[in-house]
């Protein structure tokens, strides 16, 4: 990245109260408060949010995709951690 | 009394559709992707407050009869919007110092106009109040980071204050529309506006470390229909398909 580049920023929206922030995309600002400002032009313009979060993609520590063997793929054999195993009881909804 | 609200109506839209025309020139063409976004999103904005406007606008005369008729159907002398809205786009500080200096005006405007005694105004105004609210807090954070950026950004920022700064008289200016719906409490007195315009304005410059000039300015004749000569330009391009294929859809 040349040095006369903005910084990268990923932006986070949460689309209605009670929802999670989601990554959504990422976009170029000089500082936090131009990101929001952008955020908020380039990715809500169709009612898409009600809150924004902006942070320098700098920031974030990524797991390595190349370690993604050692990282992951144990979890895959322990069927024993989903809860699969219990009869549920009559009545029960959206399990 | 309608003759006045007309004449202050077409004052109101054609402000928002000159200059919501003038900040569309910018599609395409931003410097980066998320201004060109944000510009054109605040042409969008000030388009449909003209929409608003005419339609109640066309409802009180009988020479026009919609919206679009009072948009690309009128001649040059019949528009009175400010001349400030119809200064060309320049370098990208000149649009935005054009764009600060109006949103610094709408934004008490609007919340004036949202007690007025007329529900029709004041319904357009409530709605239109929150996109300049807006508006202005974009145009203010970019005036002062390119008055408070480089040397460059400082310098074409100041030369844009101090080209802009003459034609922001004329938004205060009471005609004898504004004075008939000031005594019908429909409309607010302009000319108290420029105390909380002045505010905003001198709050952004020192951020910004810009000056203000010291003179007055002059008394630009727009709000009477006498426009700069950027103006007919401006129409030209806007009415051609209307004028050329008159009543076309799409």
């Amino acid at each position: 990245m040349s040095s006369n580049e903005w910084p990268l920023w990923e932006v986070f929206i949460r689309s209605k109260q009670g929802l999670n922030h989601k990554h959504v995309g990422s976009l170029r600002a000089p500082d936090a408060a131009m990101a929001l400002q952008n955020a908020r032009d380039v990715y809500t313009r169709r009612s898409e949010g009600v809150s924004i979060w902006v942070m320098q993609s700098a920031l974030i520590t990524a797991s390595d995709p190349k370690e993604s063997g050692p990282m992951f793929e144990p979890a895959d054999s322990k069927v024993y951690r989903h809860p699969t195993f219990y009869d549920l009881p009559d009545g029960i909804e959206h399990m | 009394m309608e003759e006045s609200t007309y004449t202050f109506l077409l004052r109101l839209g054609d402000d928002s559709l000159i200059l919501g025309q003038r900040l569309s020139e910018w599609c395409g063409h931003g410097p980066i992707l998320e201004e060109d976004i944000a510009m054109t999103n605040i042409a969008l904005d000030l388009i449909g407050q003209a929409t608003n406007i005419y339609t109640y606008a066309a409802g009180l005369t009988p020479d026009f009869n919609d919206a679009d008729a009072l948009a690309f159907l009128r001649f040059e002398h019949q528009y009175l919007n400010a001349i400030l809205v119809e200064q060309p786009n320049g370098n990208f500080a000149d649009t935005l110092v054009r764009q600060f200096f109006f949103d610094a005006f709408r934004v008490p405007l609007f919340e004036h106009l949202q007690d007025s005694k007329d529900t029709s105004l004041a319904a357009i105004a409530e709605k239109s109040l929150k996109e300049s609210r807006y508006h202005l807090k974009h145009s203010s954070e970019w005036v002062i980071r390119l008055g408070d950026g480089t040397e460059l950004s400082h310098e074409r920022a100041q030369l844009a204050v101090f080209d802009l700064w003459r034609y922001t008289q004329e938004l205060f200016h009471m005609d004898t529309a504004e004075q008939k719906l000031l005594a019908q409490d429909i409309a607010p007195n302009l000319e108290n506006l420029r105390g909380i315009w002045l505010e905003t304005v001198e709050t952004v410059m020192e951020k910004a470390t810009l000056k203000l000039p010291t003179n007055q300015g002059f008394f630009g004749a727009g709000r009477l229909g006498r426009h700069s000569e950027h103006m007919g330009y401006i129409l030209a391009q806007m009415q051609y398909m209307q004028r050329a294929y008159p009543g076309m859809e799409w």
